[in-house]
């Protein structure tokens, strides 16, 4: 039986690159963070009141996001550092900008000429979820969701070229 | 053999983990330096001595490939090894890094065992 993600995959001209976004998503959180995901059981869009952005220019253009809520972004910094959530300050924001880093970069680096071909600019942090985001491309998502200690996690990349 | 290690990454989380992964590794560690660029790190190498530099190439200001040809700069510094530790896969990074005496290079997102296997090398008796 295919996944929610897989399911999405089955359409658009980048479709065979969602199980490699997964693949990058999951990789980061085992290794950095210690801990699976799991697929949820329908595709959800989260509150999120964290978003993190990086941005790939070269010969993959676009924009690689991370969001999930406030309660999940603590958890991840907790993991990262090591500590106890409630000793969690002001570097949940860092944490999430450097797990959206890594997954941008790993999914790079899966992708033949894009590990040379393509760079990641520094990460952009929005805490806050009154906002929408336009851009002025036309431009094909790419969208996985995830559950990060069962509390949804959605990676999206949008591609302008 | 106890160390003093100089960790340069723009992101102070990074930099955390990157020091826990080296006490995870057995590494012992006596001091760490930490520095937001390359340019802050010549400034902590000015004044300190260090055993090992772990540096991020992707960073505001000075990043890692322009930290690695200043290093000999510092009279106490440029037999330093140094390992990269960043996001970049590119191969041409990578050859840059160690044409300007990089001695390691270790990709994000990586476990502790990697960094005790490239860190502890280069470290020789020290490790």
């Amino acid at each position: 039986m295919k996944s929610p993600n897989e399911l999405q995959a089955a359409h658009g001209p980048h479709a065979d690159w969602i199980p490699l976004l997964e693949t990058a998503t999951r990789e980061v959180f085992e290794l950095m963070l210690g801990c699976q995901l799991t697929l949820p059981s329908d595709h959800q869009d989260p509150e999120h009141d964290v978003t993190a952005m990086v941005g790939l220019a070269g010969q993959l253009c676009g924009v690689l996001s991370v969001r999930c809520d406030g309660k999940a972004a603590a958890l991840m910094t907790s993991k990262m550092l090591g500590v106890e959530l409630d000793k969690v300050g002001p570097d949940v924001s860092d944490a999430l900008g450097e797990v959206c880093n890594m997954v941008a970069g790993n999914f790079k680096n899966k992708i033949a000429g894009l590990a040379e071909g393509c760079l990641l600019s520094p990460p952009t942090v929005i805490t806050g979820s009154d906002y929408s985001l336009h851009s002025l491309a036309e431009s094909p998502e790419l969208e996985i969701s995830l559950l990060f200690e069962r509390m949804p996690l959605v990676v999206s990349l949008q591609i302008h070229s | 053999m106890p160390i003093s290690a100089l960790i340069v990454d723009d992101s102070s989380v990074m930099r955390k983990i990157v020091e826990r992964s080296l006490r995870q590794a057995g590494i012992d560690l006596t001091k760490v330096f930490e520095a937001g660029n390359g340019a802050e790190a010549l400034v902590v190498l000015r004044e300190n001595a260090v055993d090992l530099i772990l540096c991020d190439i992707n960073m505001p200001v000075m990043d890692g490939l322009e930290f690695i040809k200043q290093l000999p700069t510092v009279a106490n510094a440029k037999d330093v090894p140094v390992v990269m530790i960043t996001t970049e896969g590119s191969e041409s990074h990578v050859v840059e890094a160690l044409s300007h005496g990089a001695r390691g290079y270790i990709r994000k997102p990586f476990t502790a065992e990697q960094v005790k296997e490239h860190v502890v090398p280069v470290l020789g008796s020290k490790s």
